[in-house]
């Protein structure tokens, strides 16, 4: 019997139709109910337990706020822990207990939650080597933009790649930075034995505009830059958005 | 002899200067003089650039006060001085790190260079005026006076910036140590593939860029709130050197030299605002003018089928 060439193609685009159609379960997941409840998947914790009851985080474990943030940015997270692009013991086994439609539903839930305001606030003269320069001026003898040059003025986010880092903790920011930052292999001498390089755990950056940012950070200012975003504080006063916010 | 000479001269000037004003004849050798404006000399191996002052020496009196002004203004030109900007473009946009980042045209490199000929305008330019061209080029808008409070600021920061550096002596990092035309020239197709994976991210599909509320946070890159197809950063040259040495951002020199080539060019293929020294509504004789001898440019030329420089508002 002669066998068309297209017969074979026919037969896998049905095949990955009905795959496809499989992965989406036949109930509409409910946002809410999951960061309340949790998922069907018992090991999908409800979110609210560590992200809070109104989604702004936990300072004290390091949880960050989700509220507001872009729904493609968290749903981009979630698929990232899934798939171990962004390493993390709690998160990881609840974004795989996760399905893809609950992970969605969740995503949507939160994005339409308050997002972070910032009061608009005169031009800042901030002092060189503190946290709010790095945050405002960068660091551009090691190729370190300013913080707010891609996460918008006062660090309220940007589009869906560039999250808000108003209105997260400084325990959590200080984290991912050290996430981003891979340690190099150390040869065994004075300082003590031999250290094997150790790979960054957060790897989801795009374009790996993070990684070499952090990798250049020291110690202090981590912590420095850190402190600033969280100390920013967040403001129920509605922004004009007529109103430009000056660097 | 020396009379005739003179005579000679006298006689032949007014055809010079016809000559050059021709739209399709060479330029007139002595005018054209940009000797002035040299290309930037290689950095000397082990060399660092030169280093602008720190903002803690910036002295608190009256002149230490307009300095900071002008830094203000560099930051956020759109929103403090709205009035001479017509676009969503600022001047840190286009000279990174307030001013002061090599091979990003660093105001200390500047500053010290003027006043010199500039081919642009056919006359010696003040620094002053080099910078009413920023604002009616790359901002799109209209030049503040030579003695206005804006350009007053703008100056005195770059003045400040370029203490200790010599006059009139090229440094290195001066300009965008623009990399030279790729031996198989450039390949817009290819450019939209570069754009696509490495620029989209901040400036768009469309190249519009990002706002924050009215703040822009990425530049347009073209469109009407761009710079115009007057702006040096409209040739493909320059646009490769500022490209290859400062983008993607905090990752420069990651592109190679052939593809900041090919991208600049693929921006540098759409419609933005008219050269607003368009030539009785002609854009043939307004790059005969003005563009065919400006380095490398897309204006006037047929792309994709349509010839550019219509201008967008």
């Amino acid at each position: 019997m002669f066998i068309s060439p297209a017969r074979p193609l026919a037969l896998t685009l049905c095949l990955s139709a009905s795959l496809a159609a499989l992965s989406v379960p036949a109930r509409a997941a409910d946002g809410e109910a999951i960061i309340q409840k949790g998922g069907a998947n018992p090991a999908a914790m409800p979110c609210m337990s560590c992200h809070g009851a109104d989604g702004k985080g936990m300072a004290a474990g390091g949880f960050p706020r989700l509220a507001g943030l872009p729904e493609a940015y968290i749903a981009k997270q979630l698929a990232d822990f899934k798939a171990g692009r962004r390493e993390n013991p709690l998160m990881q086994p609840i974004a795989q207990a996760l399905d893809a439609a609950e992970a969605a539903a969740v995503a949507m839930a939160y994005a339409a939650l308050p997002k972070v305001q910032v009061k608009a606030g005169p031009l800042e003269r901030p002092k060189e080597g503190s946290g709010a320069w790095l945050a405002l001026r960068g660091a551009w003898d090691r190729n370190i933009p300013e913080c707010t040059l891609c996460h918008g003025p006062a660090g309220v986010g940007v589009g869906d790649a560039f999250p808000p880092l108003a209105g997260q903790s400084a325990e959590y920011i200080e984290a991912q930075l050290r996430a981003w930052r891979a340690s190099p292999a150390r040869l065994a001498g004075k300082k003590g034995k031999a250290v094997a390089a150790v790979p960054p755990t957060r790897r989801n950056d795009p374009n790996g505009l993070m990684q070499h940012i952090a990798a250049d950070l020291s110690e202090a200012e981590i912590k420095a830059v850190s402190a600033y975003f969280a100390g920013l504080g967040e403001t129920t006063e509605p922004l004009d958005a007529s109103q430009h916010r000056l660097r | 002899m020396t009379t005739t000479l003179r005579r000679l001269t006298a006689a032949l000037l007014p055809l010079l200067a016809a000559h050059a004003m021709a739209a399709d004849s060479p330029r007139n050798a002595r005018l054209d003089d940009q000797t002035q404006l040299p290309k930037a000399p290689a950095r000397p191996a082990g060399k660092a650039y030169f280093q602008p002052p720190a903002e803690a020496d910036i002295p608190n009196n009256a002149y230490g006060d307009l300095v900071r002004r002008g830094q203000d203004l560099f930051m956020n030109t759109r929103a403090l001085a709205p009035e001479y900007v017509g676009n969503e473009m600022n001047c840190v946009n286009c000279h990174i790190d307030r001013g002061r980042k090599a091979n990003s045209a660093p105001l200390w490199a500047a500053y010290t260079m003027y006043p010199a000929f500039r081919k642009k305008n056919n006359k010696v330019n003040t620094f002053v005026e080099r910078m009413q061209g920023c604002f009616q080029f790359s901002m799109n808008g209209k030049a503040p006076a030579a003695d206005s409070e804006v350009l007053a600021a703008l100056t005195a920061y770059a003045y400040w910036m370029s203490g200790g550096v010599p006059i009139g002596k090229v440094q290195p990092g001066r300009g965008f140590d623009e990399p030279p035309p790729p031996r198989g020239g450039y390949d817009i197709a290819r450019g939209q593939q570069v754009y696509e994976k490495q620029c989209a991210l901040c400036h768009g599909d469309d190249g519009a860029g990002r706002k924050v509320g009215a703040t822009s946070v990425f530049p347009p890159l073209w469109g009407k709130d761009s710079y115009n197809w007057g702006a040096g950063m409209h040739r493909i040259n320059t646009a490769a050197g500022f490209i290859q040495h400062n983008m993607p951002l905090g990752r420069g020199e990651t592109l190679s030299d052939q593809e900041a080539w090919d991208v600049a060019a693929y921006i540098n293929a759409h419609e933005r605002p008219q050269d607003p020294r368009l030539v009785n509504g002609d854009i043939d004789e307004t790059r005969k003018r003005y563009h065919a001898d400006d380095g490398v440019n897309l204006y006037g030329v047929v792309v994709g089928g349509q010839k550019l420089g219509q201008g967008v508002k």
